[in-house]
């Protein structure tokens, strides 16, 4: 399913005196199958953004199209619920929507909500809980007894339990020990991977944006300022830091090292262990030729 | 050197009547220097919040001793001792007691009886030193995370503390915050001599620390200086932690037969041992 | 809708009334409520109309933004007036039709009692825009401050109310948070049929107090670390100053009820 938003703007509280501008002319074209990321410094309408995604907040001005569904600035939409379904949003410290008696139920709600049957919807949730790592014995339990990490992985199975066709990402590891960080974040790559599901991060870090992302959307000041690969984008040190944003930490080493050997390697490397491989290269012809 | 905090073999758990007692800290012993900057890590549950909570005087051991400037806590004592020791915790929000800046950073002078006119003095240089003193009548809602973060620091700071701790106060900051935050506290570490006691998971954090205590299960796991700590490698990132960023790069060029030597700290030391050892002729 | 309310809002401004102290803004408002009372005839309303609309002008806040603001006060003004008109009896019948008869006095008495109702309202709404809740509460501390004497604990009311009104912006926020998070997955309270509304509203509250307690127990940590043990030996870092124009504002109020009396008392 593909995501189009086409010269969005957005205010709150429109017409009042109150009001405030948030986004102005945003485009951002979100690929079927792509793991895309927007980033942006706090405050640069990312947040803003991403409510448009599933038509929780309706453009000012401008529209988007979610999959088959054209949603138009100032148009009534009655019929949102098949974009909520397709599209699931885990918010940033998803473990805060938590509220039913126990796991099972709060992971049944979203697709019982959505028409699922509560046998159907129970067998997703055991096939779930399994897939974010947990026990199905946790099932039982009240959500309010576990772990803050726990909590975090019953609300995504929450939202993964819908089957949405787009899983829309915020912060998902804000306040997780490197450790929890890490699963959380191979946990979407696995499902991107081998589920094809669309993934959008909206995040403001450099280093998971370079990791995962195919495609990349900079946000800045309620505005899309660049898209393109991360690759690409992060070539231009320049042009981030006007965006107050800074390259990730790989690529400052990257170009510490170069600055140092006195040449490039071949490419701009985004992980760590691409990096290794690239300066591994170099030594051996270094030593080859020695 | 002066001591200004002493913990002998504490041990703390929430519920004692159980059956099975689950330790939440257990048999923990160390101390705090003047003018040092310690840092506690640990996975989360590790115990390193319980630990905070025991040296504030918020929740008192079943066994063990507190020792704060060489006095016992007690009872009676205890509010004397909080008056010298700053807190910031990890939600920016739910500390924030006044209704605007200066209202928050004068709260523990108002609390602690100091008059008018000297609190307003104190006030406005807590907010210097933190850099927030352009922002006097600002409301909460109107902050960022980081610039709340250091807000709750000029009102530790206001107090004159003797030890400045902070518990996991840069954990729920965006990357811009965090930085912040951490230069805030390294300036006025350099300015002032300030005691900092940091518990974080923020590996970036805790390795500006001089000492850290790695704690795990509620068990001290290791005490040591950041390359000793660091050096522990494979048993960091087996028990939650990961390596800082020049450590895991060095890890990973050696297995791609890069020749390298001796630990890297820093970045610099990596590019340069980098040179020296597979370029330099 | 929300958004649009104005009551109980504050717009920050630097007007002759935005900078006065709020003891005196709370005296001037109290008093002026028994004022109106005093008029009963048309030159006595007159004057308190002049009187309201040269106060909001003072204020610099727009009239428009305030009639429009006040729009869901207005329908229960006309309530009123139309309660008055059907069935106060007296003086002379002005309209006839079929069964219903308006009297002259019922007129008379729908329009005095909705204007009486309607200046009321533009002075407290001129309070609350003028001053921030947090002035309001130090006014109110202090005017309160005697009945210590009696063992109301005013200081810890008044810390309350101050840590209420830090939270709801804080609170606001969460709500719609929750709101949105509960609306991804497919529950919705601001839309659809009543009974699904209703049903909408559990998972709503239940992670909002979760998170309301869990807030109130940092907080509570957070006062008691930073040494807070009630009211006593405590110093007050918020001074209030009371201001030449704090005093022409009173003069002016009486300069009003002596007016009133004489017009009442002469017409």
């Amino acid at each position: 399913m593909d995501i189009k938003l086409q010269e969005i703007g957005y205010s709150y509280a429109k017409d009042t005196p109150f009001e405030k501008r948030a986004l102005y002319e945003v485009n951002i074209d979100i690929e079927n199958g792509k793991y895309h990321a927007i980033i942006g410094h706090t405050g640069s309408g990312k947040s803003t953004v991403l409510q448009h995604l599933n038509a929780l907040l309706k453009p000012t001005e401008g529209q988007i199209q979610i999959g088959e569904k054209v949603i138009v600035a100032g148009k009534k939409e009655k019929d949102l619920r098949e974009v909520r379904q397709k599209v699931g949003i885990v918010f940033q410290f998803p473990e805060h929507q938590l509220f039913e008696e126990t796991v099972l139920k709060d992971i049944c709600f979203g697709p019982m909500n959505f028409g699922v049957s509560e046998e159907d919807a129970q067998k997703r949730a055991k096939h779930f809980i399994q897939m974010v790592g947990l026990d199905e014995a946790i099932l039982e339990k009240s959500p309010f007894d576990l772990s803050g990490g726990q909590m975090r992985r019953v609300a995504i199975a929450g939202v993964l339990a819908m089957e949405p066709e787009v899983v829309v990402l915020d912060e998902p590891t804000a306040g997780l020990d490197p450790r929890g960080r890490q699963e959380i974040m191979e946990l979407f790559y696995s499902l991107h991977k081998e589920r094809n599901l669309t993934m959008i991060l909206v995040t403001h870090s450099m280093e998971d944006a370079a990791r995962y992302a195919d495609e990349m959307t900079i946000m800045h000041e309620g505005r899309s300022v660049m898209q393109g690969e991360p690759r690409k984008l992060f070539s231009d040190a320049q042009k981030l830091a006007e965006y107050r944003l800074e390259v990730p930490h790989i690529i400052q080493f990257q170009k510490s090292l170069e600055a140092q050997i006195g040449h490039n390697l071949g490419k701009l490397c985004l992980t760590e262990e691409e990096l290794a491989e690239e300066v591994g290269k170099v030594v051996r012809r270094e030593r080859d030729q020695a | 050197m002066t001591e200004i905090l002493s913990l002998q073999n504490i041990t703390f758990t929430y519920d004692p009547d159980q059956p099975i007692i689950k330790n939440a800290v257990e048999d923990v012993t160390f101390s705090v220097n003047e003018g040092e900057w310690i840092a506690i890590v640990g996975h989360n549950g590790s115990g390193k919040s319980t630990l905070a909570r025991i040296i504030n005087g918020l929740l008192f051991p079943q066994s063990g001793e507190v020792k704060v400037f060489g006095e016992m806590m007690n009872e009676a004592n205890i509010w004397d001792i909080r008056s010298q020791l700053g807190m910031v915790f990890q939600n920016p929000d739910n500390q924030f007691v006044g209704a605007t800046v200066q209202d928050d950073v004068a709260f523990a002078l108002e609390n602690n009886g100091v008059p008018y006119e000297d609190m307003v003095i104190r006030v406005e240089n807590a907010l210097k030193q933190v850099q927030m003193d352009a922002f006097m009548d600002h409301e909460p809602q109107h902050l960022s995370g980081g610039q709340k973060q250091r807000v709750a620091i000029a009102g530790a700071l206001a107090l004159r503390p003797n030890l400045l701790i902070l518990d996991e106060a840069t954990s729920m900051l965006d990357p811009q915050g965090r930085k912040e935050v951490i230069e805030i506290v390294q300036q006025l570490r350099d300015e002032t001599g300030l005691t900092v006691l940091s518990i974080t998971h923020d590996l970036e954090e805790a390795i500006l620390a001089d000492r850290l205590l790695f704690m795990n299960n509620g068990k001290k796991f290791a005490e040591g200086n950041p390359s000793e700590i660091f050096g522990l490698g494979d048993q960091l990132i087996k028990l939650g932690l990961d390596l800082p960023f020049s450590m895991k790069m060095a890890r990973l060029l050696q297995k791609e037969g890069v020749h390298l030597q001796g630990a890297h700290m820093s970045e610099e030391e990596l590019v340069n041992d980098l040179w020296i050892s597979n370029f330099k002729k | 809708m929300m958004e649009k309310m104005i009551f109980g809002r504050f717009i920050p401004g630097s007007s002759f009334i935005h900078k006065m102290d709020p003891r005196a803004k709370l005296i001037f408002v109290f008093a002026f409520i028994l004022l109106v009372f005093v008029a009963n005839n048309i030159p006595t309303y007159v004057a308190l109309i002049v009187f309201t609309v040269a106060v909001v002008f003072v204020s610099r806040i727009r009239l428009y933004f305030l009639i429009n603001g006040l729009k869901p006060v207005m329908i229960l003004m006309i309530f009123t007036f139309l309660l008055h008109i059907f069935f106060t009896k007296g003086g002379d019948v002005i309209v006839h039709l079929g069964f219903i008869k308006i009297y002259e006095e019922g007129l008379k008495q729908g329009i005095f009692i909705s204007t009486r109702f309607l200046v009321l309202v533009f002075m407290t709404s001129i309070l609350t825009l003028t001053t921030s809740p947090i002035s309001i509460t130090d006014g109110l501390e202090t005017l309160l401050n005697p009945l210590k004497k009696i063992k109301v604990p005013v200081h810890e009311l008044a810390l309350m109310m101050s840590i209420a009104l830090r939270f709801i912006p804080t609170l606001m926020d969460e709500t719609d948070k929750i709101m949105k998070a509960q609306m991804a997955r497919g529950s919705d309270v601001t839309s659809g049929p009543i009974k699904e509304r209703i049903k909408a509203v559990v998972p709503l509250l239940i992670p909002l107090f979760v998170s309301a307690f869990k807030r109130a127990e940092d907080l509570a940590t957070a006062m008691e670390v930073r040494g807070y043990r009630g009211g006593e030996g405590r110093t007050r870092y918020r001074q209030l100053k009371w201001g030449i124009r704090d005093t022409i504002a009173l003069l002016v109020l009486v300069l009003l009820g002596v007016a009133l009396v004489y017009l009442r008392m002469n017409f």
